[in-house]
């Protein structure tokens, strides 16, 4: 092969055969130095999310499926106020060197490719509508967070989390009043917090610029073709968001509720709709979330399994500003304006034997004047004008061959109901997506963790920019134009 | 659009070998012992437990116990795995089948049931904790697999459950007959004359693997290791705590004692009982009169 590549034989010309032997040499490589690495290790690894599991001396799959999900192990000890119940959660049976400090980090290849977009060449002149790729070693962004108990039954979170440039904002930050009266039913979170997904977007598997998001926790119907205006909402499902949460949970956790009441800013700071500096101021109002889910036991599905079956039903009511009040030389100081918007929805996680299956069902409604784009002082609503709403959701599947392996994939997809404007294509906004994936766990130390993660995902969205910001980050020529993204990813995902 | 064939391969590729590399490496590399070292231990393929309708089977428990439990009860299942050497009091040794919170006699096996609590509840004075999120049938699965570690479940029947005789009556006198026997039994040498646990043997008292372990202290009101009720503290000291210091009592206290002792018990702990508001008004009637438990005490005449 080397002989080849210095007479300049071109790799692409290569016969298949050959060029399935070059990859396969490529990856055995990449495996030859992982299970060296892995066999170097000392024997019993089942691994532990590290700040939690140096404090209590269990393996991470005891309260993961596969990390970061949580079974409903971890789900107990998450809504216990991240204690176990036993006298060892009060912070006087730590050792006093003891830090409960994790950080997570992903180094990886990945190729990025979206096509349909409008692009041009240096020194060359015109317009071009054309793929644009993108290949090559990178970082993710960091978590370098802390968690576990003030006190007894007081427990906290601190999440700083950077981008891969290291600029940084607070993902999580909240301190949670646990077990109130000696009851599990009333616990108080004060912060900024994720909503209580049934499905976390949090704590899923993926890791890719198109697959590392479910797509309809961050879907905004698309607004007007003709005249380019957007959906002035924000909201994303899967978004952290500050505010006041009131949750209970029976001892086991089958039945858990959730009400929350957040600030109608998308979890900014500073009263912005920001995390980080330079953010739109945000308006005085505040939603609402309200999520149940109930798990149960179904005879026959449990046994060799990984347990449990679970449904549940969440509902977001919020409100977003229109327009600003202004300082003199037109710089916005607080929203006004407010319209309202929703997302209803009902979700399951479902064990069969090793097969764990995540579906959802999502159903958005946005105001005429935030579908639109347009404030609401500015005059009664064009006749073509619509209140838009969407129907979406996914499937995923999780094959557990043992706690160190997990086969994923997902199909996602995402219908507008009706549309912003009565102009638009009728599917303007749709999306489809899919992924798959693999991720292997070599190091499962309950001090430290390892994963190898692959992963494909592809998505199509019809007249907009992919979720994942991919390409120009501009629609498409035409609203009618369907933008394939695709992403290929190869990473260490390594948390200590 | 149709992605490079070359990058779509190379990512295929990548997850199938990915997939296959994984598979036999942590095959080889991080697996509960398949093949049990303990000659005659029941067969992992065949073991079973039996818990109110609900059949457990010890090839589920396998997988179950390697997510949940092999970082502290260990692969071989000896209580040595990798966090066992930070945990006090160490892991249990299930190669050795003794178990501290039975229903059964000392020295026999426990009861499916004994074990399926002890898994549920969870010992709150260790780093066990209560597996409660399990569903019955991944709890009855671990028992099953539990029990393929040992040969003894193999060639011996678990014990006769010890029938618990119903409550005698609260009474100060039943309580004043208890401290007799705290006395004459001389509980007060581990868990020391106030229930502190601070006896002149405890410092000394190590269990059957000879690592140092404390007698339980009355007076932080915590749950007792084998259960919360009158009847599990009746069952506790009348089973014995296997493998630990703590003997059986059956022999030589008959059933109404072994309730007065269990009356008197409860008025060391820091609770809220009819024992304890007992025992309280009889102190403040009585408090000159009564003699201090310990060495050559009278407690006993009280």
């Amino acid at each position: 092969m080397s002989r080849g590549f210095g007479k300049g034989v071109n790799p692409m010309k290569w016969p298949q055969s050959k060029r399935l032997f070059a990859c396969a040499f490529l990856v055995l490589a990449m495996l030859f130095c992982d299970v060296h690495a892995a066999c170097a290790l000392p024997n019993s690894k089942v691994m532990a999310i590290p700040a939690f599991a140096r404090k209590y001396g269990l393996p991470c799959s005891a309260c993961h499926t596969a990390w970061p999900e949580l079974n409903n192990f971890g789900q107990v000890f998450r809504d216990n106020g991240y204690q176990l119940m036993n006298d060892r959660d009060s912070p006087i049976w730590q050792n006093p060197s003891y830090f409960p400090i994790t950080f997570r980090i992903t180094p990886n290849w990945h190729r990025e490719s979206t096509d349909h977009q409008q692009v041009q060449t240096q020194n060359v002149a015109g317009t071009f509508t054309g793929t644009v790729t993108q290949a090559g070693f990178d970082l993710s962004g960091m978590d370098l967070w802390s968690g576990g108990t003030l006190y007894k039954n007081i427990s906290f979170i601190l999440l700083p989390s950077s981008d891969a440039t290291a600029t940084w904002h607070f993902e999580s930050a909240f301190v949670r009043f646990d077990n109130l009266k000696g009851s599990p039913w009333f616990n108080v979170k004060f912060g900024k917090f994720e909503l209580d997904n049934l499905i976390s977007e949090k704590r899923f598997l993926f890791l890719s610029a198109n697959g590392g998001l479910y797509q309809v926790y961050h879907f905004t119907p698309p607004g007007v073709a003709a005249t380019g205006a957007g959906d002035l909402n924000d909201f994303g499902i899967g978004d952290n968001q500050i505010g006041i949460e009131l949750m209970g949970h029976s001892k086991n956790s089958y039945t858990r509720y959730s009400i929350a009441v957040v600030s109608s800013n998308e979890g900014g700071v500073g009263l912005t709709n920001s995390s980080t500096a330079g953010g739109t101021p945000s308006n005085r109002t505040y939603d609402v979330n309200l999520a149940f889910s109930q798990a149960f036991n179904a005879k026959g599905f449990s046994a060799g399994g990984l347990g449990l079956q679970r449904v549940g039903a969440f509902a977001y009511v919020g409100q977003r500003p229109t327009y600003f009040q202004t300082d003199t030389s037109g710089n916005p100081l607080v929203g006004l304006g407010n319209k309202s918007f929703y997302r209803v929805g009902v979700a399951g996680d479902f064990s069969i034997g090793s097969l764990e299956l995540l579906p959802l069902f999502m159903h958005g409604h946005d105001n005429a004047y935030l579908g639109s784009g347009l404030a609401s002082n500015s005059g009664p609503l064009p006749s073509t004008t619509r209140a838009p709403s969407f129907n979406g959701g996914f499937i995923e599947a999780h094959y557990y061959f043992n706690p160190q392996n997990v086969a994923l994939f997902r199909f996602e997809k995402i219908n507008m109901g009706q549309q912003a404007d009565t102009t638009n294509p009728g599917d303007f906004g749709n999306v489809t997506a899919y992924s798959f994936g693999y991720r292997w766990y070599p190091i499962m130390l309950s001090r430290a963790g390892l994963a190898i993660d692959a992963e494909y995902s592809r998505t199509k969205s019809i007249g907009i920019v992919p979720e994942s910001g991919d390409g120009t980050g501009n629609p498409p020529l035409f609203p009618t134009d369907g933008v394939w993204s695709s992403s290929i990813f190869l990473g260490f995902d390594f948390d200590f | 659009m149709i992605p490079n064939k070359l990058a779509v391969r190379f990512a295929l590729g990548s997850m199938a070998l990915l997939t296959l590399g994984a598979t036999v490496v942590t095959a080889q590399a991080t697996h509960v012992n398949s093949v049990n070292p303990n000659l005659g231990a029941p067969s992992v393929e065949s073991e079973q437990s039996h818990i109110d309708g609900v059949t457990g089977h010890a090839y589920n428990g396998k997988k179950l116990y390697r997510r949940f439990c092999i970082g502290c009860h260990g692969p071989d299942g000896n209580g040595e795995g990798e966090n066992a050497q930070w945990i006090d009091p160490k892991p249990r040794d299930f190669t050795e089948a003794t178990f501290k919170c039975r229903s059964t006699p000392t020295g026999t096996l426990p009861t499916d049931e004994d074990l399926y609590n002890a898994i549920t509840r969870g010992f709150v004075t260790t780093n066990m904790p209560q597996w409660r999120p399990l569903s019955p049938q991944q709890r009855a699965d671990l028992v099953a697999f539990v029990k393929t570690w040992s040969p003894r479940w193999a060639k011996e029947k678990s014990g006769t459950p010890l029938t618990i005789p119903s409550e005698t009556p609260i009474t100060i006198d039943s309580i004043l007959r208890g401290r007799a026997m705290f006395q004459k039994l001389e509980c007060w040498k581990c868990h020391g004359p106030e229930g502190h646990g601070d006896g002149p043997s405890a410092a000394t008292l190590t269990d059957d693997k000879s690592n140092p372990i404390r007698p339980y202290n009355f007076s932080t009101g915590t749950r007792f290791m084998c259960g919360e009720t009158n009847q599990d503290l009746y069952r506790i000291f009348m089973t014995g705590l296997d493998g630990s210091p703590m003997p059986s009592f059956a022999d030589v206290v008959k059933p109404d004692e072994a309730w007065d002792l269990v009356h008197f018990l409860r008025t060391m702990q820091p609770l809220k009982t009819q024992e304890a508001s007992l025992w309280q008004s009889y102190v403040s009637a009585h408090g000159k009169d009564i003699k201090p438990i310990g060495p050559d005490s009278a407690a006993g005449a009280q």
